[in-house]
């Protein structure tokens, strides 16, 4: 049986927001709250939390606009912490420009890197990119189908109905140890997403943040029967990982009170049911911690074994010094207890949560992973051999040497 | 014989309700214009009064709460719809527009539907193919060529008596009981269904159209 703390990883994401404290109304600057959540991500790491992922919004009220440099500075702080996204905008990006991006962040951060693919938050997004709405399903099956040629496939010749096409293209750097980043791909209504997660055999991520679980429970429950029809293993062993929302005090009535104005105001649900209702209705949780951990421990009941929890707990103008404590009591009291209930009677089929280290073994098994060393005076990618003269010889065809020579 | 469904939407804001008194006389007359054809059928009433905080809440937040979800399944899965609302300010009330938004735009396409509305004078029966028949051209549904308008007076003394409200409500009826015997009943649809969102035996590779061979 593995380790308890590589079964599931816990963490927290984000989506930028800065918006004013309703109880002071106080909105912090764009530097304020960029540096809150430089500190908020550090802090991840100082509670035994694993993860951190980040929104990418093009407009206010959001700051996250480009998150790999975002990401990359916190790499840079932190030790064992794992970046993420929540979610990276496969539509409107150059899949070209996340290949490049995310492989860079893979090479800075030692393999700290995986990364979630959404399709827009906002309509003007695809306009402002020179995109059509229409075409936002399209986009993300064309485009991630590019960008998981790019990190897998030296030299790449593609055409599409989308972006400008390539010949004997060369995303670089080539992916950390010749292993693509992990993908989840987020979706809260969309079969084909699950679908495509499926095929690909990539993770599946549920935000079960804003909506009623069923709406999960659906596509979770399909991307687990098409992960199996792909072949890619059973059901049970598809990743899945989930969101959560949680707020927290050691009495439950002390938390409810703290949060309820923020609640009342926030983006997105604020004017709306009641805290209360919204509670009951959605998996958000105000109370003590062992209410979160009685109400999160139950989520496999809904969603089988999963590989990934991740809460919100930063948003709605929540004051910096609030988060913090937040996570305090996230990572002091609630994630371990919930790591132990997940262990139990886990299957030891369910693969463990994805990381690089996993990946490499994976791909090599207890072989060397693979160095791509450029070849000297090259230019001509159209013809010859790879551009690249590995150190050692990748096992199998699994990296993509599309000039086959080797 | 499979027994149809008819879904009511009553958009009255009162209590007891001029718009409900006249949803379900054209329940009632369709169900048994449905029975003349040998067609058995049950009717589910949604009156919106009783959901208007829930409709908000899923205007604002993006899902139904629970009772309202029940309400809009019984609606997109009927095999016709009677849709009935006062006009206020020369079109269909709010709520009733409010209800209508929730929906799946795709969710009516190919739905009988008959419209009634009701208001205090007979001034405004055109609202009915001006303002409500459009909306539902809009979202595919078939609305029948009557509409049943109902003024204040088509209640008591003033009555239209040479073409009766009870007339022109089993005229509606009689429409709509002959498209539902026209159709074959609703089956449910799953979204999630492979077949549905791929096509029948089709597969991601599909999707990706030229990109995967398929």
């Amino acid at each position: 049986m593995s380790d308890i703390t590589s079964q599931v990883q816990f963490g927290i994401f984000t989506v930028s927001d800065i918006t004013q404290d309703p109880t002071t109304g106080h909105t912090p600057s764009e530097a304020e709250r960029i540096r809150a959540t430089l500190t908020i991500a550090k802090h991840a790491e100082e509670v035994g939390l694993d993860v951190f992922a980040l929104g990418e919004h093009h407009n206010p009220p959001f700051w996250s606009s480009s998150p790999t440099t975002t990401l990359a500075y916190i790499a840079a702080q932190t030790e064992r912490l794992i970046l993420s996204t929540a979610t990276t905008l496969i539509t409107t990006n150059d899949p070209v420009k996340i290949a490049e991006d995310f492989a860079m962040l893979q090479h800075v951060s030692g393999g700290r890197t995986d990364l979630m693919l959404g399709r827009g938050n906002t309509g003007p997004v695809y306009p402002w990119f020179g995109k059509d709405i229409r075409q936002g399903l399209p986009l993300a099956i064309e485009n991630y189908a590019l960008l998981h040629k790019l990190w897998r496939e030296d030299v790449v010749d593609w055409e599409g109905k989308f972006r400008t096409p390539l010949q004997g293209f060369t995303a670089t750097p080539r992916p950390l140890d010749g292993v693509a980043p992990f993908v989840w791909h987020g979706s809260i209504r969309t079969p084909e997403i699950a679908e495509q997660a499926a095929y690909y055999g990539d993770g599946f991520f549920a935000n079960n943040i804003f909506w009623p679980a069923e709406h999960y429970q659906r596509l979770i429950g399909l991307y687990r029967q098409r992960y199996a029809h792909y072949g890619h293993g059973t059901p049970e062993q598809a990743i899945v990982g989930i969101g959560g929302q949680a707020f927290l005090a050691k009495n439950s009535q002390d938390a409810v009170t703290q949060f309820r104005p923020y609640f009342d105001n926030a983006p997105v649900y604020g004017h709306g049911p009641s805290l209360e209702d919204f509670s009951q209705m959605t998996p958000l949780t105000v109370g003590s911690p062992q209410q979160v951990i009685d109400r999160y421990a139950g989520m496999r009941d809904l969603y089988g074994d999963f590989q990934r929890q991740l809460f919100l707990m930063d948003h709605a103008g929540l004051p910096l010094k609030t988060v913090l404590e937040q996570l305090d009591i996230l990572g002091g009291e609630v994630v371990p207890v919930l790591r132990k209930e997940l262990a139990k009677n886990r299957p030891a089929e369910v693969p463990d949560a994805p990381t690089h280290a996993g990946l490499v073994r994976k791909a090599y098994g207890d072989g060397p992973a693979r160095e791509a060393r450029p070849r000297a005076n090259r230019g001509d990618n159209l013809s010859g051999p790879s551009p690249y003269d590995d150190t050692p010889a990748p096992a199998g065809a699994a990296f993509g040497l599309a000039g086959g020579a080797r | 014989m499979t027994a149809r469904r008819i879904a009511v939407v009553s958009a009255g804001l009162s209590n007891p309700s001029s718009t409900r008194m006249l949803a379900d006389r054209m329940a009632a007359a369709t169900l048994a214009a449905l029975a003349e054809r040998g067609i058995e059928a049950s009717v589910d009433t949604i009156e919106l009064r009783d959901l208007a905080h829930e409709i908000t809440d899923n205007l604002l937040t993006g899902f139904a709460p629970p009772a309202l979800e029940r309400a809009v399944n019984a609606v997109v899965s009927a095999d016709a719809v009677i849709a009935v609302t006062p006009i206020f300010s020369t079109s269909y009330s709010g709520l009733f527009k409010s209800f209508i938004d929730v929906l799946d735009p795709d969710a009516l396409t190919g739905t009988p539907v008959l419209i009634g509305a009701n208001a205090g004078t007979a001034r405004h029966s055109l609202a009915i193919d001006y303002a409500i028949r459009p909306l539902f051209a809009y979202l595919h549904a078939e609305a029948v060529s009557t509409g049943v308008f109902a003024a204040s007076s088509d209640w008591g003394s003033h009555a239209d008596d040479v073409a009766p409200l009870s007339a022109r409500v089993e005229r509606g009826a009689k429409e709509l009981a002959e498209a539902v015997a026209r159709r074959e009943p609703v089956t449910a649809v799953d979204p999630f269904d492979p077949a549905q969102y791929l096509g029948e035996g089709r597969s991601f590779g599909h999707l990706l159209g030229g990109l995967a061979g398929e």
